[in-house]
């Protein structure tokens, strides 16, 4: 197996190629969310206080409480050490440790964007397919001007047209929230669907998937649009390929000349895009869960941005921002094993 | 003929007529970018003639008129064609005055990210060694966060407001160009006309922005399409977050921020604003497709 073997050396050097840029834009990153408080106009000593009133000598001791009288490199080598072993600071508003709420709020927010991307992918994908065998049919430009208004779609509005047809006039599901209050149970695993299956409540699944529904078509509407996009140009561009035209020419159905050839190879730059989609889910994210009250990590950021909770927006930002690169790194781990060609 | 046509173009570099001609020619095959087109025109005209065209002023209030219903509706007023708001200001004059804040914000973003992205994006590719790691890994460190994230936490540190949100999004957006530029910069260095124009005693300044750019602004211009859509609804999304354009500017974003309360029952002030934000966006969309089709040689046949 010398083959396999050099194959895996070179996962390990990609791998460490790649952890050499993200150490230091990590390090940026937290330089950032550190600078981000310093910035603010006003001294944070001030901030932390809030409305109160304090005396000089009570300012200077809560300074060097909260050590802003040293060295600003000190403070800063300080702040890192505090992240690195899992101290990203404790919200003003509610005194709970920033990473403790995050960890609170985060599956709702993985939950809605994983429903979000295979709502996507499901429909998308197929479009896209159907839209390159049919190239310039009436299917076709169907289906790709619906591609282009969804791409076009300010989300938000998106979300307040939909909750105004189908939970105001149809009634079909609810407003906001992820489950109705009739329900309660204790999270096991933070994931709704999950959880009220698991509770053995009849009623509480079927709740909270029509609580789910509006929110995945609204997250789920911009990468709809742009996988179906990509996966239909790469498949244009697959099916010139000779390979392809051999397939055919062997007499093969189209099928399996599409399904079989074509699409394994197609799918190849719609992973990346799928990849890229993290980022676009996130930023997504902070509109659908407002519009939506859901109560994830995006609502959490607006909040705390509305009442100035500097705290969890510090270490929101910072936390947020290593989870995008830790699953960046692991959608270009994953590229490298479907795509032999870039390891080498 | 396309494949001589521009071929020729390229080597020989005839009058800018020609490649202009050759250029409206792709252009003008796709029929949803000419239609992208005459609405962008339509709607620069529209921003541009606001006075004259908008029946109202955007932010008078009649108070003896408050949510009333668009004219074809029950109860609608022949002053106010597409109704009014909650304090009665007319919808449409606040639409068309609205055209002039979303194309502004497009342009100003575009054009700051376009002019930061290229500069550190030629330099970048141009020099390369530590200073092309140091301008990459900060547009890492950008692009490490979530975009509109970052832009409405700058602009909760800017303070919140319609020029600042357009210093957050310019801000957000500039890694884009930086790459594309640096890209086709390294790309483009190494041709014979850049080493032709160096033996000749060009300096750095005239390689960087006066030979090399300009073979590489086809990315550069599709991309600029891309950030202008984006930035309006980007601008919008911080609008209607409460942290771009403050009431009572007629922005797009802004008025579905104040008109969430009335979903449920005055459709009007909820889903115009959105349509208008829909169609200008969709407009430079279309246009934009049209662009990368007429400039991408490696698609012109397809």
């Amino acid at each position: 197996m010398p083959r396999q073997h050099g194959a895996g050396f070179n996962m390990f050097r990609f791998l460490l190629g790649r952890l050499a840029v993200l150490i230091p834009t990590f390090v940026g990153v937290s330089i950032i969310a550190f600078s981000f408080i310093r910035l603010l106009p006003g001294d944070p000593v001030a901030l932390l206080s809030g409305e109160r009133v304090m005396s000089p000598e009570r300012h200077a001791e809560i300074s060097h409480a909260l050590g802003f009288d040293r060295p600003i490199v000190v403070q800063y080598l300080d702040y890192l050490w505090g992240v690195l072993h899992g101290d990203f600071g404790t919200s003003i508003v509610t005194k709970k440790p920033v990473i403790d709420q995050f960890f609170e709020l985060f599956p709702a927010t993985v939950e809605l964007s994983l429903c979000a991307i295979l709502f996507a992918i499901i429909l998308g994908i197929p479009a896209g397919v159907i839209a390159a065998i049919k190239r310039g049919s009436a299917i076709d430009q169907a289906m790709m001007g619906t591609a282009l208004v969804g791409f076009s779609m300010p989300i938000f509005w998106w979300g307040l047209l939909l909750i105004m047809l189908v939970s105001g006039m149809l009634q079909w599901t609810p407003v906001s929230g992820r489950i109705s209050l009739m329900y309660f149970f204790p999270p096991v695993t933070g994931f709704m669907l999950i959880d009220s299956l698991l509770s053995g409540q009849a009623g509480a699944f079927k709740s909270a998937v029509s609580h789910l529904i509006l929110p995945t078509i609204v997250l789920g509407t911009i990468p709809l649009a742009v996988i179906a996009r990509q996966t239909r140009s790469a498949m244009l561009e697959v099916l010139s390929e000779d390979y392809v035209r051999t397939a055919r020419a062997k007499g093969l159905s189209t099928f399996r000349v599409v399904g079989v050839h074509a699409l394994r190879n197609a799918l190849i730059p719609v992973v990346t895009t799928i990849g890229l989609q993290v980022g676009v889910m996130l930023a997504g994210a902070i509109l659908t869960e407002t519009i939506f009250s859901w109560p994830g990590i995006g609502k959490w950021m607006v909040d705390s941005v509305s009442r100035r909770d500097y705290a969890v927006i510090q270490g929101g930002l910072l936390v947020i921002a290593a989870v995008i690169m830790v699953v960046n790194l692991i959608v270009d781990l994953l590229y490298g094993l479907i795509n032999p060609r870039i390891r080498h | 003929m396309s494949q001589a046509a521009a071929t020729s173009a390229v080597s020989t570099d005839p009058s800018r007529r020609a490649r202009l001609a050759e250029f409206w020619y792709y252009f003008s095959e796709n029929r949803g970018a000419v239609i992208g087109l005459v609405f962008f025109l339509l709607l620069v005209l529209l921003a541009v003639f606001a006075p004259w065209i908008a029946p109202h002023d955007p932010v008078a209030q009649y108070r003896d008129a408050v949510l009333v219903p668009p004219v074809w509706q029950e109860g609608g007023r022949a002053a106010y064609l597409l109704g009014t708001d909650a304090v009665g200001r007319d919808m449409l004059s606040r639409l068309i005055y609205g055209t002039r804040f979303s194309l502004f914000v497009g342009v100003i973003v575009t054009t700051l990210s376009l002019v930061g992205g290229i500069a550190l994006g030629v330099i970048a590719g141009y020099f390369r060694g530590w200073v092309d790691t140091v301008i990459m890994r900060v547009m890492d460190i950008i692009l490490a966060f979530p975009s509109l994230l970052l832009a409405l936490v700058l602009v909760a540190v800017l303070g919140p407001g319609l020029v600042n949100a357009m210093i957050a999004i310019a801000l957000v957006f500039q890694p884009h160009f930086v790459r594309l530029t640096r890209a086709a910069v390294m790309s483009e260095k190494t041709r014979d006309y850049v080493v032709a124009a160096k033996v000749a005693g060009a300096g750095h300044g005239r390689l960087m922005f006066k030979t090399i750019l300009p073979n590489c602004m086809a990315p550069l211009i599709v991309q600029a399409t891309l950030s202008f859509s984006s930035a309006i609804l980007d601008a919008a999304a911080l609008g209607f977050l409460g942290m771009g354009a403050q009431p009572p500017t007629p922005e797009w974003g802004t008025m579905l921020a104040e008109a969430r309360e009335f979903i449920s029952s005055h459709w009007w002030v909820v889903t115009l604003p959105g349509i208008a934000i829909l169609i200008t966006v969709l407009a430079i969309n279309l246009m934009g497709d049209g662009l990368r089709d007429a400039l991408d040689p490696k698609l012109k046949r397809s």
